[in-house]
């Protein structure tokens, strides 16, 4: 029996109750996609990670990828039959579309098997990850005849994907790479430049490897407005499909770190390699922001999925280890879940991941709309809507991801820090979530830089205005949920006010709403989980089910008297400006 | 092309605890369900059957709503098609009336071949296929830990307490598979969509011709008299090694007849 359990009834209860995924069915072009059917799916994929999958995550860490002298890369043990049976199942295609080969479901749902699948195992799972993303890219800029001749296999995953931005001088400020690409006679690109940190840039999971490259032509504009995107496969294909001649690309090295062992993190080298435009010359960073919001995303469920599998963990140990006697217990001893500080840390877990996994679907049902809405302002807002999100969830989920594997190891003492227990690998396996796909110090940057800007404020205010409409509800729901109000009537009026702080001062001093973008980021995150608990509670109070809405509401109220108020108090830190934080100079900081 | 029915039944998730209901004394099936690990097992027998010489697989399963759900697995792996026997009269039927149920429901539709599971892992009566091929009187060959179907024949291994004896039966028959028969495979995601256009039928007691007065727990033969709840579980032996241990291990082994 695996150790990973699918939560599908938390996952089926948010579609249904809380992000309103009903009326994601409901759009044209989805209406196959209902919720029986969606719950058959995810019974099944659950089923197919934590039987599959799941079991190849300690080898995953513990004997981890190996580049050959041959520069080949082996995968920990396990890792091809998981992959084949993957590509066999088809549980990468349900959410791409049918023209190739998909399932056509919503990101919604794909977003689920992504978590499942995540927390099987995170390593593994990022192969089919950086193939989406793959994919993404050339749905959207790619040519007929590129579409035609790359996404069905990728679509199926027999064919896998990679992104290859990061070089030396150029992760945060990619518009720093050097990577050229000489137009050769016949229309194709010779590609050459070393890249770092591609992730399975090298493997033996599937016969092909199509690299998507950033590299400037000669020429090119300064910055990110001169790069291009190009496709590198590893093998070339020839007129009929099939694969042909080895392309100039190699797997020089890869990295030895701290987690996702079983995800080769490879340097990259390219020499005279033939790649193919896509889109137009200098439009490479159009095509990388296209794939962010959904890359991001991911990244963010990487936090919830990982810290899930954690706190199933905790939770079991807490039940199994026996330490002194609890306050009113017999015996000669208690399980450690008996005592009230260990409570909390389960609680903790419980109460964030029910909100951060609401908040990944919530910007997920949104990505829905904003493509498959019928009317065009019902899209455009989503569209809004998802822009807000997106740092919210890569940053906040992967934050919280760090702080509930944390609490996860803790719940095991000393047996957290040996690694034989397995705990430890959740909390160095998650790490990377909040650095990569933009550091979430980045992700903050975005928030306060890009977004907070969208109609001059009025996407952040309107939003707000919505989250506070659900007093009115809140007011006529009883007693048991009074606290609820109050508290989330206080976050919600810190966010308002410290939105307003930033509109006032980004403009003339953009470096102080800079300095307060992090815990403005908290704010947000903070208060978005206080409002769709709140949201889950009430709902589960009108559905007859008694033990439900007992259940629903105790999370809530855990939250919101409890986690919810730093989002009150982080407002001191996201409106005091910049001015401490650069008032001792370097050598003083020494 | 041989016709083949595989019986199949959800069974309370074995992460939950089961438990008996003491009220009703039958087993509590209000937490998650899942379908039985042997009926996998026999399904991916059947459809191996299937996928030797051609051949069509119904599901077939009595139970509530949610035994629905144990049909359309079987359908999302590659059954054509399903049966589902549900009526609230039905509720705490015994074996005998099961297996009566199940021969009124396969009765006149000319399976050539029926798969069960050996026994389900909440009853664990064991006794429904082998009633149900006297009812339908076929010939049965229970317990099978493989399963080959050639000619009209159906052969296999049949486990025993010292091992297996090689067991035949000619077509029509039913066999019970044990969980050595088959690895059961994922359904995958096209295999699920699949499912949703197969058909389904649904029989209640009407249909299949049982009187109300011979339906569920209030007219069944057997009668649970009295359910008591495990023993808790008892501290293990432990022997202190005093230059003896060796021969006390041998003894216990020997005496809980493990050696
Ligand atoms: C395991 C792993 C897998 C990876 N996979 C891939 C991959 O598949 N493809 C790929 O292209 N890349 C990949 N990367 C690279 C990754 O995206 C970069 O490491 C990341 O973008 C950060 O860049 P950097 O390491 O250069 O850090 P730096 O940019 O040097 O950042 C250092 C610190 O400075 C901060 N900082 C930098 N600039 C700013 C700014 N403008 N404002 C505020 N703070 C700032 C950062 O937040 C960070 O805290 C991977 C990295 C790792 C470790």
């Amino acid at each position: 029996m695996s150790e990973y359990r699918p939560p599908i009834s938390d996952l089926m209860f948010s579609l249904e109750h809380v992000v309103g995924y009903p009326a994601v069915a409901a759009l044209p072009g989805f209406e196959h996609a209902d919720l029986e059917t969606v719950r058959d799916i995810l019974t099944e994929s659950g089923e197919f990670m934590a039987d599959a999958v799941a079991p190849t995550n300690r080898e995953s860490d513990t004997v981890g990828a190996h580049r050959n002298d041959d520069g080949s890369v082996t995968t920990p043990p396990g890792f091809i039959a998981a992959y084949d049976a993957y590509v066999e199942a088809g549980w990468g295609a349900v959410p791409l579309p049918e023209e190739f080969g998909g399932g056509g479901f919503p990101r919604t749902i794909g977003l689920i098997i992504q978590e499942m699948m995540l927390s099987a195992n995170m390593a593994f799972a990022l192969c089919p990850l950086l193939t989406q993303g793959a994919i993404e890219a050339l749905l959207n800029y790619g040519s007929d005849e590129q579409k035609k001749s790359y996404l069905p296999k990728m679509v199926t995953g027999e064919w896998a994907g990679t992104m290859n931005l990061t070089e030396p001088q150029a992760g945060t400020d990619v518009g720093a790479l050097t990577t050229r690409a000489v137009k050769n006679d016949d229309g194709t690109y010779a590609i050459t430049g070393q890249k770092i940190f591609i992730t399975f840039g090298e493997h033996d999971l599937s016969e092909q490897i199509v690299h998507l490259v950033l590299a400037r032509t000669p020429g090119a504009p300064e910055g990110t407005k001169g790069i291009s995107c190009f496709i590198v496969p590893k093998f070339l294909v020839n007129e009929d499909g099939s694969l042909g001649e080895r392309n100039a690309v190699e797997c020089l090295s890869i990295e030895e770190k701290l987690g996702i062992h079983g995800s080769p993190t490879c340097v990259m080298n390219y020499d005279g390699a033939t790649g193919y435009l896509i889109g137009e010359e200098n439009k490479g960073m159009r095509i990388m922001f296209v794939m962010m919001n959904s890359a991001r995303l991911s990244v963010g469920m990487q936090g919830v999925a990982v810290a899930e599998r954690a706190y199933q963990q905790s939770l079991a140990y807490a039940q199994e280890r026996r330490q002194g006697l609890a306050i009113g217990a017999a015996g000669k001893d208690s399980a450690i879940i008996e005592f009230p500080d260990v409570r909390r840390m389960l609680m903790t877990q419980k109460a964030y991941l029910e909100a951060a996994r609401h908040l990944m679907l919530l910007n997920a049902a949104n990505v829905d709309i904003s493509t498959n809405h019928p009317d065009e302002a019902t899209r455009t807002r989503a569209d809004e809507i998802v822009g807000l999100l997106t740092p919210i969830c890569k940053g906040f989920g992967t934050d919280l991801g760090n702080e509930l594997t944390s609490i996860a190891l803790q719940i095991h003492g000393g047996m957290g820090f040996i690694e034989e227990t397995g705990v430890a690998q959740h909390y160095r396996d998650v790490r990377i979530a909040a650095i990569y796909e933009g550091t979430n110090g980045v992700q903050a940057a975005d928030l306060v830089g890009r977004k907070l800007g969208v109609r001059r404020g009025s996407s952040f205010t309107e939003y707000i205005k919505e989250i506070g409409s659900l007093d009115k509800e809140l007011a006529k729901a009883g007693k048991g949920f009074a606290s609820i109000r109050t508290n989330l009537a206080a976050s919600v009026d810190a966010l308002g006010k410290t939105t307003n702080w930033m509109l006032r001062h980004g403009l003339q001093d953009p470096n102080s709403i800079l300095a307060g973008s992090s815990p403005y980021l908290r704010m947000w995150g903070v208060t978005l989980g206080g409002w769709l608990l709140a949201k889950g509670a009430l709902a589960a109070a009108g559905m007859g089910d008694a033990k439900l809405a007992e259940e629903k509401l105790v999370l809530a109220r855990f939250y919101a008297e409890q986690l919810l108020p730093q989002g009150v108090a982080l407002q001191g830190a996201a409106t005091a400006g910049e001015s401490d934080l650069f008032a001792l100079d370097a050598a003083a900081l020494a | 092309m041989i016709k083949i029915a595989v019986l199949v039944k959800e069974v309370p998730d074995t992460w939950s605890d089961r438990r008996i209901d003491p009220g009703t004394k039958r087993v509590d099936r209000d937490g998650d369900v899942v379908i039985d690990e042997i009926n996998e097992k026999a399904v991916e027998a059947a459809l191996q059957v299937k996928e030797s010489g051609g051949g069509e697989v119904t599901a077939v399963t009595m139970g509530p709503k949610n035994a629905l759900d144990a049909v359309r697995k079987a359908l999302a792996m590659g059954a054509d098609a399903g049966i589902h026997i549900i009526d609230e009269a039905l509720g705490g039927s015994d074996a005998l009336q099961t297996s009566a149920a199940l021969a009124a429901a396969l009765g006149s539709r000319g399976f050539d071949l029926v798969i069960a599971g050996n026994e389900s892992t909440d009853g664990r009566t064991a006794a429904v296929p082998a009633m149900l091929a006297e009812r339908l009187g076929l010939s049965q060959a229970t317990f099978l830990r493989t399963l080959t179907v050639k000619d009209g024949t159906v052969t296999g291994e049949r486990m025993t307490d010292d091992g297996h004896v090689e067991v035949r039966a000619s077509l029509p028959a039913l066999v019970s598979v044990t969980e050595q028969i088959a690895e059961a495979r994922f359904p995958n995601f096209k295999g699920i969509m699949a499912a949703k256009k197969k058909p389904v039928e649904t029989l209640g007691l009407a249909e299949l011709g049982i009187a109300a007065g011979d339906a569920g727990g209030a007219n069944s033969w057997s009668v649970v008299e009295t359910v008591a709840a495990k023993p808790p579980r008892e501290g293990g032996t432990i022997i202190k090694d005093d230059g003896t241990a060796g021969q006390k291990l041998a003894d216990y082994l020997a005496s809980a007849k493990l050696i």
